[in-house]
Formats: structure tokens, sequence, C-alpha cells
């Protein structure tokens, strides 16, 4: 066991865990963060998306050993009171059949739109086919970050 | 207990379920606004404490009691009048289980049925609070525990509205027509001259008007209308709109909780090594290393399943920790030597050939017209053609989880994202050997259903394991474990044969088909599909022919074989409307013309059922009818430009069609094969499932079953070797992704007849309309799934 300082979401938190332990389960089980989901635990899916000093990476995928001072950001942490465009278009395009990609799908597309605020069908299908969706809501994924895409603009 | 879907009894026979009498009512699991300042809460809630959290939320003191007065109208047998409970205040409004009305207005709705995606806490609700008059904005929607005072809470059969709608309408009437005589009576005034309307009653001739707020105390004072008038259709407010969802905002914030997400106080975490095949015994085991594991507390033997294991746990070595991580790591380090028993000699690829040998052979006759034999030897042409469809699995984006307490007092309280909270109550009973009073299922949302979260498996590892560890326990299952021990779709293989005259109609029909039965599930030694499994798109064939035999051959399972999204109607579907492609191909027609000829004229085929449909349905109200599959095929072609399209090269189109649940799909896919791929550019879908309720949701369901049917057809296969399952994640079992999913256009038939099913309809037309474009594009037909070209 050691001793790993997180900073997630703007908050530091002292954790102790097994160097080898992936920050997944540090976020859920730990820390209590829920929003960050398990999919697959082998890089697949992108259910456990977070961003790392605001790229995506795989939470699943990296130990807590690894993280050093990197800022984490859930999907709690994406916005003060749940308002982000994203969000917004989620719900208002009603993206989400059962939810539990979304989380992971949202991050995604944040960290897409950050590095290509304009982007083209193209670029969604690219970016966005690393994440999976059992549901099936890729099309109104799509539809949500290009409307999405526009507010952030303003 | 009534069974929700005659076409699969086995679900509650293999159950032996008993309708309870509801006793026990432990509030909510999730409170949400439909507003804009929604919270999730997610507890086991004393009454005192549902008050203080409500009061925190801003919202109602309400405790929905036990109601009384609510009976379903068509299931007399199944719904408990619960006893009726001493008033919390004279404030409140209960007129039954699911609906309540504060005097400041709010108005709370119970959900009792299971939210997997499929939309049913943004269906029902607005339902009954259109019946209800009430507004929606002021509607808090509360999630039912697992009771039997509820009714049927056994989500799947894509029954949630179309076995129930007029119940929940009644469930919103029965508030209604008594807000309308407290209003009335308050005024000296005929009910009859008074109407409701958005959360207020009004008196227009002498201008009164109350809030319903104002009349919850007089109203809950009002006689419980036996049959209460329902608003005419014209008046609907919600049903039949696109309604938001309920829970959007709490997932795109990552507050929604799902089984997953549950934390108790105390709580363990587990995850169990199960024998790598159903029926195998444990030999030894040794745990040193594992229990070396940081943060390993123990490891548990649970008792292993017989090879007809039901519902109930598999049973194995069940690693406990202190997280997820370590039970995982614990679990790595396991010495265990199994005997894998009479299933290791379980070969899908020698499988598949016994399948084929059965249906190469005459079955058991299933249904006759004619004599199908005689005409083949005076047709003037004849095709046969085999189809091959293998294992599925349900993958779930949420893997199987649960947690359950154990407590002292020998009661056990649970949280699951399960389909059948009453189904999981009882097998944790029976499992637990307590009675099933003592224990409470807590449904969370589920991250995904399809029919894998109707069995209760790992709800009862839960229990089992939360019982022998004196703690509480959440179970996770690896996602290994959700594709190797899944209740897997059946493979199956068919063989179809037709005739023609010289004008290239068709004479004579000759479908074989052979799967392992879900009943093997429960019963050993099962070799014939159920009556109710060949309902499921294999006897009912629509098709106008004079000479018809439809036959089973034998097939013996070696794995769980449990229901998947459509369930038989995934293979019947695919060769039903691959085959007829494979005729119109033949004689040089096109699909859609030789499709509708297929049909024949618009006529109901309710005689085909000598009592009742093959999905519960109300034959009588809503026949099954070659008119309807008619009207979405062309349709379809029409909004596709079949025909008109000028197709490019390597490009071609399909259609096929299918009746399931109650509901018609047609779907059009257009594809490009280019360099032995295949891409499809663009899918038209139309649904005709009468009456709908949450039209966004309708066409959600249409999308998603797109992308599930178009994920079967190009990546669907589970195998076996030694009796294990060669597929273990998302790398081999692979999932449809954005780039592959194409231009979707989705239509839906205005319509009111009665409502027909959402969830699962839209998914046995896909993969044959897929294949039929494959077929147009290329000249060869596609026979077998995963789709693979010559
Ligand atoms: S859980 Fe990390 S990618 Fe699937
Ligand atoms: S919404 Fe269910 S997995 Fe994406």
């Amino acid at each position: 066991m050691a001793t790993y300082v997180l900073t997630v979401n703007g908050v530091e938190h002292s954790v102790e865990a097994e160097p080898k332990m992936p920050l997944l389960w540090v976020l859920r089980d730990v820390i209590g963060l829920t929003g960050t989901k398990y999919g697959c635990g082998i890089g697949q899916c992108g259910s456990c998306t977070v961003l790392l000093n605001g790229s995506p990476g795989r939470s699943c995928q990296r130990s807590i050993s690894s993280i050093g001072d990197e800022r984490i950001t859930t999907i709690e942490g994406l916005s003060e009171s749940g308002d982000h465009p994203l969000q917004v278009m989620w719900d208002e395009l009603n993206v989400s059949q059962c939810g539990f990609c979304q989380p992971g799908q949202i991050l995604t597309a944040f960290a897409m739109l950050r590095s290509r605020p304009n982007p083209t069908d193209a670029d969604i299908d690219r970016e966005m086919s690393r994440n999976l969706c059992r549901c099936g809501t890729y099309i109104r994924i799509k539809e949500a970050i290009k409307q999405a895409a526009g507010l952030v603009e303003d | 207990m009534k069974k929700i879907s005659n076409g699969l009894p086995f679900m509650l026979e293999a159950l032996g379920i008993d309708p309870v009498t509801g006793t026990k009512f432990d509030p909510f699991t999730h409170v949400r606004n439909n507003g804009r300042d929604s919270r999730t809460v997610i507890l086991n809630l004393s009454r005192r404490s549902f008050l203080k959290t409500s009061a925190l939320a801003g919202g109602s003191v309400f405790v929905l009691g036990l109601g009384t007065g609510f009976r379903a109208q068509d299931s007399p047998d199944v719904m408990e009048t619960g006893t009726r409970e001493e008033a919390v205040s004279d404030s409140e409004f209960r007129p039954n289980v699911f609906v309540a009305l504060h005097e400041n207005g709010d108005v709370f709705i119970v959900n009792s049925r299971s939210e997997m995606g499929q939309g049913v806490r943004s269906s029902i609700p607005p339902l009954i609070a259109d019946e209800m008059e009430a507004d929606l904005e002021r509607v808090h929607v509360l999630q039912a525990d697992g009771d039997a005072m509820y009714g049927d809470q056994n989500t799947d059969g894509s029954t949630s509205i179309r076995n129930f709608f007029d119940d929940w309408r009644k469930a919103g009437a029965t508030a209604r027509v008594m807000l309308v005589s407290a209003a009335a009576a308050d005024w000296g005034v005929p009910a009859e001259e008074c109407e409701a309307e958005n959360h207020v009653v009004y008196h227009r001739a002498s201008g009164r008007e109350a809030a319903y707020g104002d009349l919850a105390r007089m109203a809950a004072e009002q006689p419980v209308p036996e049959d209460p008038a329902f608003k005419p259709r014209e008046k609907w407010r919600y049903i039949g709109k696109e309604i938001r969802g309920t829970d959007n905002r709490d997932i795109a914030t990552g507050k929604a909780v799902y089984g997953l997400d549950v934390k108790v106080p105390g709580m363990l975490y587990a995850s169990v090594e199960h024998c790598p095949t159903i029926g195998g015994t444990l030999i030894s085991y040794d745990a040193a290393e594992t229990l070396k594991v940081p943060g390993v507390r123990e490891v548990v033997s649970l008792p292993l399943a017989s090879a007809s294991p039901g519902f109930g746990s598999l049973g194995g070595l069940a690693v406990v920790a202190e997280n997820t991580w370590a039970a995982f790591q614990g679990r790595e380090k396991l010495i265990a030597e199994w005997d894998l028993g009479d299933n290791a000699s379980y070969e899908s690829a020698a499988y598949r050939e016994t399948l084929e040998a059965s249906v190469k052979a005459p079955g058991k006759v299933i249904r006759k017209t004619g004599d199908e034999a005689a005409a083949f030897d005076s047709a003037a042409t004849t095709i046969e053609a085999s189809y091959y469809v293998p294992m599925l699995a349900h993958t779930p984006m949420e893997v199987p989880n649960a947690t359950a307490w154990f407590k002292d007092d020998g009661s056990c309280e649970c949280w699951a994202p399960t389909q059948d909270a009453q189904g999981a109550r009882a097998t944790v009973a029976q499992t637990l050997e307590i009675e099933e009073s003592k224990v409470t299922i807590h449904i969370t949302l589920l991250g995904g259903g399809f029919g894998r979260k109707s069995k209760p498996d790992f709800i009862c590892e839960a229990a089992l394991i939360s019982r022998a560890v004196g703690a509480p326990v959440k179970v996770t299952w690896k996602r290994e474990d959700c594709i190797q021990f899944d209740y897997f779709h059946s493979p199956s293989a068919q063989y179809l044969k037709a005739g023609f005259d010289e004008d290239g109609k068709a004479v004579s029909w000759l479908h074989r088909t052979a799967f392992p039965s879900i009943s093997s599930t429960f019963a050993p030694g099962v070799k014939y599909a159920s009556e109710g499994e060949l309902n499921l798109g294999f006897t009912t064939v629509p098709y106008d022919i004079p000479n018809m035999s439809c036959e089973n051959g034998e097939a013996i399972a070696h794995v769980r074989i449990g229901w998947l999204r459509s369930v038989c109607n995934i293979h019947h579907s695919f060769a039903i409307n691959a085959f007829a492609g494979e005729m119109a191909h033949s004689v040089g027609r096109d699909q859609v013309e030789y499709l509708l000829e297929l049909l024949g004229p618009s006529r109901s085929l309710n005689d085909m059922f000598p009592e009742k449909g093959p999905y519960g349905e109300n034959l009588e109200e809503a026949p099954y009818h070659t008119g309807r599959l008619r009207a979405v095929l062309e349709r379809a072609a029409r909004e596709s430009g079949w025909g008109s399209q000028a197709l490019g090269p390597g490009e071609g189109m399909g259609a096929a069609v299918h009746y399931s649940f109650g509901s018609y799909v047609a779907w059009v896919m257009r594809v490009k094969v280019e360099n032995n791929t295949v891409r499809v550019v663009r899918a038209d879908g139309v649904i005709d499932c009468g009456t709908y309720v949450n039209a966004d949701r309708v066409r959600a369901q249409m999308e998603g079953n797109l992308v599930f049917g178009l994920t079967l057809a190009f990546n669907g296969r589970i195998t076996a070797t030694n009796g294990s399952i060669n597929q273990s994640n998302f790398h081999n079992y692979r999932l449809l992704r954005m780039e592959q999913t194409p231009e979707t256009h989705i239509y839906l038939t205005e319509s009111e007849m009665i409502p027909g099913g959402v969830g699962e309809p839209g998914l046995p037309p896909v993969s044959p309309a897929l294949t039929n474009a494959i077929l147009a594009a290329t000249g060869s037909p596609v026979r077998e799934l995963p789709v693979r070209l010559a």
C-alpha cells in the first residue's frame, strides 16, 4: 500500500492504494465517484473515460501510481451545475437509453471539441468510434455533438 | 402470477412464483423531480428518513403507503390489493399505489417496472399524469421495490405499455375523477359540470377553479370510482408526444445510480470464479496466494449448480475483498481443479453439424396446410437453402452485479439492476431458504438488460456471499464472466424449401428449425423447442402459400440458454425473410413486390391461433393482420426510394418485414459492397406499434434495435471448445461502432389500435434486410450470421 494525492475535479484526495490499482477502481470504490463506469476493464469500450490534464484517458488502463500530478476530471466535474453544452444537448436530444456508456461518451466528445471545435461528421465518427454503446445511441450522440459544437463556439 | 407473455410461460413456471400479498413497502430507491432541480437518492429509507430526505429535496412529505382501490382490470389474479394503512395525515391523497398528491401540488408517481434504457420511466409516469391531468413539470418519479402489490413487474416481452396501458390510465383517471368530485362537492355543483385540466379543476359555468394541491385533502375522502372514465383521445396531453427522458440529466452528470454504483456502509466487494462448464464440480482448490493479495479478506466456496441451473446461483469460488479490484486480482491467483462434467464435450463446430443434420431430416410437424410434398413434386421449380445463426451473448454495458445484505434478523435486503424484481425476490428466498417476505429487492437503474437481467442468478450469488461473510456484499461480474456465463441466445440451424408454379408464384413451403430450448435451462433432457418459442416467428409465418409444413428438429443444450431481445424471432425472421429474398431472386422478381405477393391479400391471420396470440396479445381488438405487415413494408419501400434510386456499383437494397410482440416492423437497407466488405449506407425503418406513449422512446428503440441487429449480423458469434466459451471481452465479441452506423430514418405509423410492444419488435427484420441488400448487391445469398462474403 502507498499513499497518493490525486486531484479530482479540483479537489485533492489522499488515497491509500496498491500501486497497480487502476484509477477506475480508485475513483469508484475508494473515492466514491461512481460516474466513471466499468465496462470491459481492457481498454476496449471507453465507459471508464476520464480527462487527464484535459485529454481523454481510459481509467481502467491507468494505474494510480502512473498518475502523478495529472489533473483528473470525471463526469461529475465536467461543469458546476450540469449545464455544459454537451450535457444540455444530451438532455434535449434524449441521447441516452440506459445511459451507462454516456459519461464516457460525453467526456470523449468534450475532449474532441477542445481540439476540434467544429468537427466534421468524419471527425466525429473517427473520434467517437472508440467508445461503445450497446444500446446503439450513436446517431443521437453524433447529432448532440454537432449541436453542442455550435453552442460551445458562442 | 399473470403470464405476461404466453409465448414464454416457462419463465414463470420455472420460478414457481405464487402471488404474494404485499404487506411491506420500503419507499423509494430513486427520487426524481422531473424539473431541473433533480437529485437521486438511493437509500434504504425507513419511513422517517424518507420524510427527512424528501423535505431536504424541497419536495413533499408524502409517503406512498399501501394503497387501496386499485386493481388491474385484466389481471385480478395478479393484483393483490394492499391493506390500507392508517392515513399519515389528513392532507394526503393516495388513491392507489401508483399516485400521490400533496397539498402543495406535488405529484408523486411510482414507476413499478425496470428501466433498462427502453424508456419506461419516461413513458409510464407521463401516461399516468396524462389521465390524471397532472402537469408533468410537477411530477416526481419514484421507483418501486419488487412487490406483488404493484402487479406484474417482470419487465420483458415488451409488455410494460402493451399489457398495462389501461391499468396505468386507470391509476391516473382514478385520481382525476376523485379530484373532480372533491371540487364539485365543495362547490355544490354536479361533477359532470366540472373539468380537470393541467393540475386545476374548473367549473366554467360559475368561473370557479381549484388547484389540485388545494383539493388533495378532500379528494382523499371521495369514493374510489370502480370504473373511472378515460379521457377522450383528442384530449391527450402527453400520450403520443415526444417526452423528455426522466433520467437524462442524472445520466449526463454522473449522478444516475445503477446497480454497480450502490454503496452500503460496511460493504465488501466480491467476484466469483465459476466452473468453466455448466454442471461441473469442484475437485479441490487452493486459495493461499489469493489470500495474500492486499485487500482480499476471504474466499467462500459456493455450492455449484446442476446442469439445469434455472435462475439460481451458478456457485463457485467467491473472493471477498475491500474493493472490486482486489477481488478481481484475488481470482487470478486462485488455483482450482474442476471436473467439467458432461458438458465438457460441447464443441460448437461439431454441435452445428448436429443441428444441421437435425433439419435435414423430417422433424416434429408443428404446422401443416395442404400437402407440401406433393406440391414440390408438381412444382415447376424448387429452391432450398440452409441458414445458421450462432450463439449470441447479451453483453449489457453494465455487467451483472448486485449488492445484498443478509442481516442478523434473518432478512436480506438487495439492490440490483433487475428486470424482474419479484422473480428475484422469490429466487433469493428459495436460495436462502427464507420466507419471501424477508427479502427486499430495490430496483436500481439498469445499464442495459436485453433479457440478461431477467435472471437473478447474480443476485442470489450476492445474497449467499453476504450470509457467509456476515456483511453487506457487492458482487461484480467481470466482462469476461458476463460473456462466458451468459444465458445464451440459442444457436440454430434452419432448412427451407420452396416450390413455384410456371409464373414464379410460390405454391409450396417447407421450413425446419432446430435450436436448444430455453426450457433446457430449467429441466434436464429437453429435446424440442416449446410451443411458445416456435410461435416466435416460425409457426406464425404469415405467407399466403397453399401448401406448407413447419417442422421442429431435436436439439440438446450444453450451456444455459436464455431469452435475448426478441428471442427466437432473431433467427426465424432472419431465415424466413432471407429465404423470401432468395425466392424473389430465383424467379427474377423485385424483393418488395415479391414479399407483398407472399404476404397475400390484406387479412386477419387470427385463425392460426386456436386460443390466444403468441405474445398474449388481444387478438380480438388487434388481429394478427397482413394488412399492417403490407403497410409498413410499403412505407419503408416508399420512404427509402425503393425502385427509384440510382444505385452505384456494388450497391444494393434489401427489405424485410416481421410481426412480433403485437407490432409490425419493416426495414429497408442500402449497402455498398466493396473490396469484400459491406457498408450499410442508409437504413429506413417503419414501426406500427398501434397507439404509442412516448414517440421519442419508440424512435430510440428503433434506432437501438438497428444497431443491435447490425451488431449481431456483422459480429455476433459465441463459440465453445471443451464446453468453455471462447470469447471473453469486446475485442473478440465486438459491438457495432459509430462509424459503422448508417444514416437512419425512422417512421412511426399513426394508429389508434391498441398498443403493441416497442423494445423488441424493431430487431428481427434488421439482419435479413441487410442480407437481402447484400444479395441484391452481389447476387450471392448470405445464409449464416455473422455475415461472411463468399
Ligand atoms: S472499462 Fe476501461 S475501456 Fe472499458
Ligand atoms: S446508452 Fe446504454 S450503453 Fe450506451
